[in-house]
């Protein structure tokens, strides 16, 4: 079964995934609400107490900032815009099973991605702030012979990245379908009272427990990687 | 092969009596999980002016530790729905 959007192009059959199109639907919510805040931000007098939606965007912003010094320190906060970007985009993927969609987290290709910008900001920034030989010799650590075993150990970070989120997603993903199966043989009058607790787990707290997680963890993983 | 099963309705059988036995991971991180709430319930007691912290850090603990957990379950979802198996027959 092809889910997502099937059309024809000139007889050729063309398949856009289903995690494809709700990665876009994500993404174009967040540019929206981006240009709308914007314009509010603009609008807003800084003296005076920020209310509406502004005050709850200011909340999430010095969370984040409060989080990035405290765990990679405050010379760091230049990760700042990365690191909301990248958890907005997971809190809304993971709540997009609210909506009756597959979110588009539950796809591994997705989360691999996200865990692979990971990997390239970890080893890009060890390379710029060791230096050449500085990043070469960390492999070779403490004694040469243990090379292959610090590679892999590289290797290994995105790899339990990527699965921790999408296992978590998925299962929870696949939990709530079994569950609205199961519901529908028995009563339909069920679902509201046993699937409304169940997504407020699974969907809410499990999905922006792991947005925070993989936040957490790709800041820990870059300071641990960067250089004096 | 055995008497009046096919071949793929023994490899489907087989795949799923392990994908139940890798979810018996989740065995393990269920007990990390338990130990470290036990912790964190006991340092709450002893300090409740940090159960903010705690908390934090409590979460993070059980998250990483339930990766092992959640390695089983790949591998079940694997059997399951990709059915590695049945393509070498």
């Amino acid at each position: 079964m092809k889910r997502g959007i099937t059309f024809n192009l000139s007889g050729k059959e063309v398949w856009i995934h289903e995690s494809l199109v709700s990665s876009w639907m994500v993404v174009i919510v967040i540019t929206i609400l981006a240009l709308y805040i914007n314009k509010k931000v603009k609008q807003t007098d800084p003296t005076e107490k920020p209310k509406g939606v502004v005050h709850i965007v200011e909340v999430l912003v010095t969370g984040v900032e409060s989080l990035i010094t405290q765990v990679m320190g405050s010379e760091n906060l230049h990760f700042g815009p990365y690191m909301l970007s990248l958890g907005l985009f997971l809190a809304f993927a993971n709540l997009w099973g609210l909506l009756g969609f597959m979110p588009p987290t539950a796809d591994y290709n997705v989360t691999l991605a996200l865990a692979l910008v990971t990997f390239m900001l970890i080893h890009v920034f060890s390379f710029k702030t060791k230096g050449a030989l500085g990043y070469f010799k960390q492999f070779g650590e403490p004694i040469p012979i243990l090379l292959p075993i610090n590679i892999l150990g590289e290797i290994a970070a995105p790899i339990s990245l990527s699965f921790r989120l999408f296992g978590n997603i998925l299962a929870g993903a696949l939990i709530m379908g079994l569950v609205y199966q199961g519901l529908k043989n028995i009563s339909v009058f069920l679902i509201p009272i046993v699937a409304a607790p169940l997504h407020a787990y699974f969907d809410v707290f499990s999905g922006l427990l792991q947005t925070f997680i993989f936040l957490m963890l790709s800041m820990s993983y870059i300071k641990n990687n960067l250089g004096e | 092969m055995l008497n009046g099963i096919s071949n793929e309705a023994f490899v489907m059988g087989c795949s799923a009596l392990a994908a139940g036995m890798a979810v018996f991971t989740g065995v393990g991180p269920g007990i990390g999980q338990g130990f470290a709430a036990g912790k964190a319930a006991e340092a709450v007691g002893r300090q409740p002016e940090a159960k903010g912290d705690i908390i934090q850090t409590m979460l993070l603990g059980q998250a990483v530790a339930e990766t092992t957990g959640i390695y089983g379950l790949v591998v079940a979802m694997i059997l399951l729905f990709v059915q590695p198996l049945l393509a070498s027959l």
